[in-house]
């Protein structure tokens, strides 16, 4: 996972992000929210160098990205599908969904296809119970969807 | 100023949004402009009506037409007869399963009458992002009161007169909340408003916040002024990001209103508010875990007392409420407690929000007056059940509560009622399930989401919980004992009585509570192998039907272990022993010929 090196500009633009919070430690969850929208996902070195600025050891900075779900170490893939696995999307049938992303795409949850273009995730609850079951790929909104549309849905995305 | 005659509110909640709402709006915009019909209608953008099941909706005031499942290309149709010729259009409006008659208005639809809404009442009336609508609506005149009129102490007493409880969950009265806090002396103290509705299939604090989230900033500068703090904080999370907006707009326009800020309405009290976002925590909605969220570190729960009201964020005293609690204060402080007390139960006061959801006719977000029945907000509100289906369960305060059965459908809901029948009022998720479904796997469902949402501090939760799982899956597969049975039920109660925080404590209820009312369930699946409700993958039995068999051999080429055998053109057969019932047969039958018990 070594492989991402920052190089000068990124430095700075997480220098940016922290002086932007006066380098307060108390508002690094709010830092790291930034600067995952700035790089996509956290590595190794982007942590190294919040913890840096912030002049608080890596391994604290490392337990919050690990603690919490919304901060990821890995990329994701071209087009982010989720799947919402909440209750009501559950008990109308979201694993089916879950199992045919599966299949089709070749990866487990969590993964990103080889080529880079999907990867899968599970997610608790957007909030569109009455859609339910829920999938969603970026940020649009797939709702009351049937395990036999997810070749279409999938093909619409080059 | 225009004086409009006519309003049409479009539903801008998330649901809704993303059925293309937007785009109506923008279409009605353009309609109403090419039929120089400007400055006669107003679209309004608003929260969400709370009938998401048939979403997106559209409303026309003053009639209160209701229309439903609208799209962009009704909107040139709606325009031209019922703005311009004041007739309805029939086809979208709202069809009463019962009588199969369309109700023209929503008061008298069946969704509606029962429901009483206070936190909600301003949700799919005004526009979220307009101050101006939520000031003509009452709005910061609780605030004005307060400032004006009243000790801080009295307006404690108010809402301690009025028996609000806390509606995160827990039930704790607000106003001896209120009152606690107030009594610590210190330099600085916090108002916090929990936003972090962590709870799978619930979604009303979102709901009020995307849809009035002025009254919320209103009641926490009442709380600010009653406990004597001058700072407040939103713990909200990252994913919701039209909530997000919409705070955002709010909190500016209230501060260039004067109501935030230096020296509100001239009282001297001065007040404002900031956002802090969760990333993805179910236990930062435990308020210790929430406040070391909120100072940016990992979102552990530590033990109380000492409680926030004495040492909160930053060490400082800190109140914490759940935004519908929040929601309900400004009414309460201008209606009275005596009016809000007259609604409810003896020891449950107000209304409370549910999220209804699963598999139940309309799906939406509903507030009732607390002593309802079950029945009333799943037969009447509710519609019934989904495809005439039998209702079995239905499962209150998420991954903490526990299963209500036909039994407790005559039950008044109140907080002590729903405790005593082992499950709890939580946040407001009601998740309604039929015959299909099957309960070990729902409360397998829950403890996945326990086991993956555990912070890892304590041990009974950590390692307890994942036990609970394997356990779950044991009996899932086929490969449990009626032993297990009582180990589930004893090791149940070990993580219940050591865990350290809320969570903990509550997480094996689902497992409890199922195995108390489905215990017959339970049952089934470790002595005779067999998942009643047919949802376990690993207990179907698998046949062929012989008159439909063609013996096209499709099958058996699927089946990985073998297990199906047949002469080409003959029916085939499966061998049960050796099946392991991954379904590739089913899947792979052209003719329909696999039967799944």
């Amino acid at each position: 996972m070594n492989t991402f090196k920052l190089q000068d500009c990124q430095k700075t633009t997480i220098k940016n992000i922290c002086a932007s919070f006066k380098n307060d430690p108390g508002e690094l969850i709010n830092i790291l929210h930034k600067t995952q929208g700035e790089f996509g996902y956290l590595p190794e070195d982007v942590q190294r160098e919040v913890a840096l600025n912030l002049n608080i050891p890596v391994a604290q900075v490392y337990g919050v990205v690990t603690f919490y779900s919304f901060f990821t170490m890995k990329p994701k893939g071209k087009h982010a599908i989720s799947v919402c696995l909440g209750t009501a999307c559950y008990v109308r049938g979201a694993d089916k969904l879950v199992d045919e992303l599966k299949e089709q795409l070749k990866i487990k949850v969590g993964e990103v296809t080889p080529d880079g273009k999907f990867s899968l995730d599970c997610l608790r609850c957007v909030g569109a119970c009455g859609l339910a079951p829920v999938l969603l790929i970026g940020d649009k909104v797939y709702g009351r969807v049937d395990p036999e549309q997810i070749t279409e849905i999938l093909e619409s995305y080059e | 100023m225009s004086n409009y005659k006519m309003h049409i509110l479009v539903c801008g909640g998330t649901g809704c949004r993303a059925s293309q709402s937007h785009e109506i709006v923008e279409v009605f915009k353009a309609e109403l402009k090419a039929h120089n019909l400007e400055n006669d209608a107003q679209v309004v953008t608003t929260g969400c009506f709370g009938f998401c099941e048939k979403g997106p909706i559209v409303k026309i005031i003053p009639d209160n037409t209701f229309y439903t499942q609208v799209t962009p290309s009704d909107c040139t149709e709606i325009v031209l007869e019922h703005i311009l010729k004041g007739r309805k259009v029939n086809r979208l409006l709202y069809e009463d399963p019962k009588t199969q008659s369309h109700v023209e208005d929503s008061k008298h639809m069946d969704f509606y009458k029962k429901q009483l809404r206070i936190a909600l009442r301003n949700c799919g009336f005004i526009d979220p992002e307009n101050i101006h609508e939520y000031i003509a609506r009452d709005g910061y005149a609780a605030l004005g009161k307060v400032l004006s009129e009243m000790t801080a102490s009295s307006a404690i007493d108010e809402i301690k007169k009025s028996g609000l409880r806390g509606r995160g969950g827990g039930g704790f009265p607000t106003g001896l909340k209120w009152e606690i806090a107030s009594k610590f002396k210190s330099d600085q103290k916090y108002v916090v408003c929990n936003a972090d509705e962590g709870d799978p299939g619930a979604f009303m604090d979102r709901s009020i916040l995307e849809g009035d989230p002025h009254s919320v900033i209103e009641a926490m500068a009442i709380c600010g002024y009653c406990i004597g703090a001058t700072k407040g904080l939103v713990y909200i999370r990252a994913e919701y990001p039209l909530a997000i907006t919409r705070l955002k707009i709010a909190i500016e326009q209230a501060r260039n209103f004067g109501l935030l800020g230096n020296d509100i309405m001239g009282s001297g009290f001065s007040f404002d508010i900031e956002l802090r976002y969760g990333a993805g925590a179910f236990v930062c909605g435990e308020e210790t875990a929430l406040i070391h969220s909120m100072e940016g570190k990992r979102g552990e729960p530590t033990v109380k007392p000492p409680y926030p009201a004495e040492k909160g964020y930053l060490g400082k005293p800190t109140n914490v409420n759940n935004v519908e609690t929040f929601a309900s204060i400004p009414v309460i402080i201008l209606k009275g407690s005596e009016w809000f007390a007259s609604i409810g139960t003896e020891r449950s006061k107000g209304t409370k929000v549910f999220a209804l959801a699963g598999k139940i006719n309309n799906v939406g977000l509903i507030e009732v007056p607390m002593g309802i029945t079950l029945r009333e907000i799943i037969y009447e509100i509710g519609g019934g059940i989904k495809d005439g289906k039998k209702f079995k369960a239905v499962q209150t305060g998420g991954p903490s509560g526990g299963c209500l059965t036909e039994k407790h459908l005559d039950t008044p809901i109140d907080y002590d009622n729903l405790t005593a029948a082992g499950s709890m009022m939580g946040s407001g998720g009601m998740i309604v399930m039929d015959e299909d479904d099957c309960m070990v796997s729902v409360a397998k469902f829950y403890l996945d989401f326990s086991v993956e949402e555990s912070c890892g501090k304590c041990s009974p939760c950590r390692i307890g919980n994942k036990r609970l799982h394997e356990m779950l899956e044991k009996i899932t597969s086929g490969k449990g004992t009626v032993e297990d049975l009582d180990y589930l039920q004893n090791l149940s109660k070990v993580i219940k009585d050591t865990a350290l925080c809320g969570l903990g404590q509550t997480s094996p209820n689902p497992v409890l509570s199922t195995l108390e009312h489905f215990y017959e369930e339970y049952l089934i699946h470790v002595k005779e192998r067999r998942c009643p409700a047919g949802r376990c993958k690993e207990l179907r039995l698998y046949s062929i039907n012989p008159d439909l068999c063609t013996g096209c051999t499709a099958c058996t080429k699927a089946c990985p272990v073998g297990a199906i055998e047949g002469e080409k053109r003959q029916p085939h057969i499966i061998h049960e022993e050796k099946c392991i019932r991954c379904g590739a047969c089913y899947a792979k039958c052209k003719f329909t010929a696999i039967n799944v018990q």
